[in-house]
């Protein structure tokens, strides 16, 4: 059973006042799940559907229809990368092959350690100043391998 | 063209609500309380202004029909989904100067009479969340929002519902359903959002681009605003151009500019002094074109008429390097990824579609794979709930249409003559 934090609790009592329906701020209970929990496992989601007021095969449903939801454990930095057309246009395949080398992991995977998750994501919005990735909440743009080797030394 | 939207994008602190108004930002609603909602509509519809989310629907008129509706909160959602592949125009007015969209919104909802409003930003943009909600909340100490805003009677409430990695989410009526909680899945229409919107009330939701455009319509006048760009759809546009280019980026010009000059003009030629190969003009589910279109203008009309669509303006080029099946197989990826699973000719057209191209792109394709493609590409059209499946067709069709040596080549060949291959993805 798991208790979300009084933190987590108000910042959900916060978003549901923005609607005249409680079960709008279900998308922004789960963020806010998210952010305290680092993952959304099944037993954090029921905890939500509980204080939302929804029933728990609903919140599930939701959190598994959105990829920025977390289902899994995931590293302390979560490399997002896109290879949508933009950044597959300008090398990000090869980018995708550098970095599954680089941290000995495939795709959608997390290294041992817990401190890298390597995720292939569709378009970040950045296509100007492709390829590029997010890593957390930071853009990052006009990759190389050189240059991600270079962003990835500095996150030791 | 001198600058309209995207004049203050750079400007230190532009969105501090100070700063923005030291830039004559906010003053159009001076204008609008002394005109009253009704003038406002009409010089709205007088202006032309079109969605520019990619319907390119008359904004007027969505606003008339949810005038016409009396029934009580409106709403108005701004879309900031923003998540057509190679789409990435709206991301000034969400990261850097957010008070842009407040002021728009605040005008359109004046128009619209709706005292509630939304911008649905996709989960992506975590600076615009951040940079958005603190804007709102300065924009409501200042009395811009919120009741009897400038002592007016008119009352607006607005705040920022952030998304989660959901490409169905940037429709409207899914849009809505994402905001009511639930998962983002389209709307059999009727009833119309204009009667039966958000928590069921009547509501419009528009482009954020769409919205910005309003104050500088109020500003200059619908004269002024129209005699920009193309008659038949006018104004000034944020295009963003990408791929193979010297230069891509975001570039505001107005409506009408043809391809060449947004490829060789602004965005500097092909990369590298390479040939062009195809374009995309308006974002991945709008139809490939090829260098004989270059002469094409960007509006609705001109597009249309070529097979395609201007879409939101996302212009996505090819040089003679990229491998258009590749190309195909990548978009068909995203669709079959996003598809939300509701009606059958997407969720499977998408998934067969996927792995036919990947067989092709990896050499183990038949000729006959091309003509199975087309029929799915046929039992999609027409038959979707909603655009996300009919938009998936386009790539394929285009593709097929003037390239359709090189997926022969594929085939004949056993495999990617750029030594390319299709990912097994999930």
């Amino acid at each position: 059973m798991v208790t979300l934090s009084e933190n987590t609790l108000q910042e959900i009592e916060k978003a549901a006042s923005k609607y005249v329906d409680r079960k709008s701020a279900l998308m922004a209970a789960l963020w806010a799940a998210q952010a305290e929990f680092g993952q959304l496992s099944p037993d954090v989601i029921r905890a939500v559907a509980e204080v939302i007021g929804v029933s728990n095969a609903h919140a599930q449903g939701l959190a598994t229809y959105h990829s920025l939801y977390w289902k899994k454990p995931v590293g302390k930095y979560v490399i997002m990368l896109c290879t949508n057309i933009a950044c597959t246009l300008m090398g990000a395949e090869t980018l995708l092959e550098h970095l599954e080398k680089k941290l000995g992991i495939h795709e959608g995977g997390t290294t041992p350690d817990g401190r890298f998750t390597l995720q292939e994501v569709e378009c970040i919005g950045s296509c100007g100043n492709a390829p590029a990735m997010v890593i957390n909440e930071t853009f990052y743009y006009d990759l190389t391998a050189e240059k991600i080797d270079g962003i990835l030394e500095g996150l030791k | 063209m001198e600058k309209i939207l995207l004049k203050n994008a750079d400007v230190p602190n532009i969105n501090d609500v100070d700063v923005y108004i030291a830039h004559g930002g906010y003053k159009s609603l001076d204008k609008i309380f002394q005109m009253g909602p009704a003038a406002v509509l009409e010089e709205v519809k007088r202006s032309g202004l079109r969605g520019r989310g990619g319907a390119w629907f008359p904004a007027g008129m969505k606003w008339q029909f949810c005038v016409e509706v009396n029934k009580f909160p409106k709403y108005l959602i701004a879309n900031a989904d923003e998540g057509e592949p190679a789409t990435f125009k709206d991301r000034p007015f969400l990261e850097k100067d957010p008070h842009q969209l407040i002021e728009g919104m605040i005008v359109s909802a004046y128009a619209i009479g709706a005292s509630k409003g939304y911008i649905y930003l996709r989960g992506e943009y975590p600076t615009g969340y951040k940079v958005l909600n603190a804007a709102i909340d300065q924009a409501y100490k200042k009395n811009l929002l919120g009741n009897n805003i400038k002592g007016t009677d008119f009352s607006f409430d607005l705040a920022v519902h952030r998304g989660a990695g959901a490409y169905i989410c940037g429709e409207a009526s899914a849009l809505i359903e994402s905001l009511e909680g639930k998962r983002g899945q389209f709307r059999v229409r009727p009833p119309y959002m204009a009667t039966h919107g958000a928590f069921g009330m009547p509501t419009v939701v528009n482009n954020v681009e769409t919205l910005v455009n309003v104050s500088h319509i109020i500003n200059g006048g619908a004269d002024w605003w129209s005699s920009i760009g193309s008659k038949d759809s006018p104004g000034p546009k944020v295009f963003g151009i990408s791929g193979h280019l010297q230069k891509p980026g975001l570039y505001e010009l107005p409506m009408g500019v043809t391809l060449r000059e947004l490829i060789y003009e602004h965005g500097g030629g092909i990369k590298d002094g390479k040939e062009l190969k195809a374009v995309i003009p308006g974002g991945v589910s709008t139809a490939m074109l090829t260098p004989e279109h270059l002469d094409i203008k960007m509006d609705v009309k001109s597009l249309q008429t070529a097979g395609s669509a201007i879409g939101s303006g996302a212009t996505t080029v090819m040089s003679e390097d990229a491998c258009v099946v590749h190309m195909v197989w990548r978009a068909m990826a995203f669709f079959y990824h996003e598809s939300c699973g509701r009606c059958t000719p997407c969720r499977e057209g998408t998934d067969w579609m996927v792995k036919i191209l990947a067989r092709i792109e990896n050499g183990e394709g038949r000729m006959e794979d091309l003509k199975i493609l087309e029929d799915v590409c046929h039992t999609i059209h027409n038959n979707c709930f909603c655009p996300l499946g009919e938009g998936a067709v386009n790539p394929v069709l285009s593709g097929l249409k003037y390239f359709r040596a090189d997926f022969e080549e594929h085939i004949r060949t056993r495999g990617c003559p750029k030594g390319l291959r299709a990912r097994a993805r999930h």
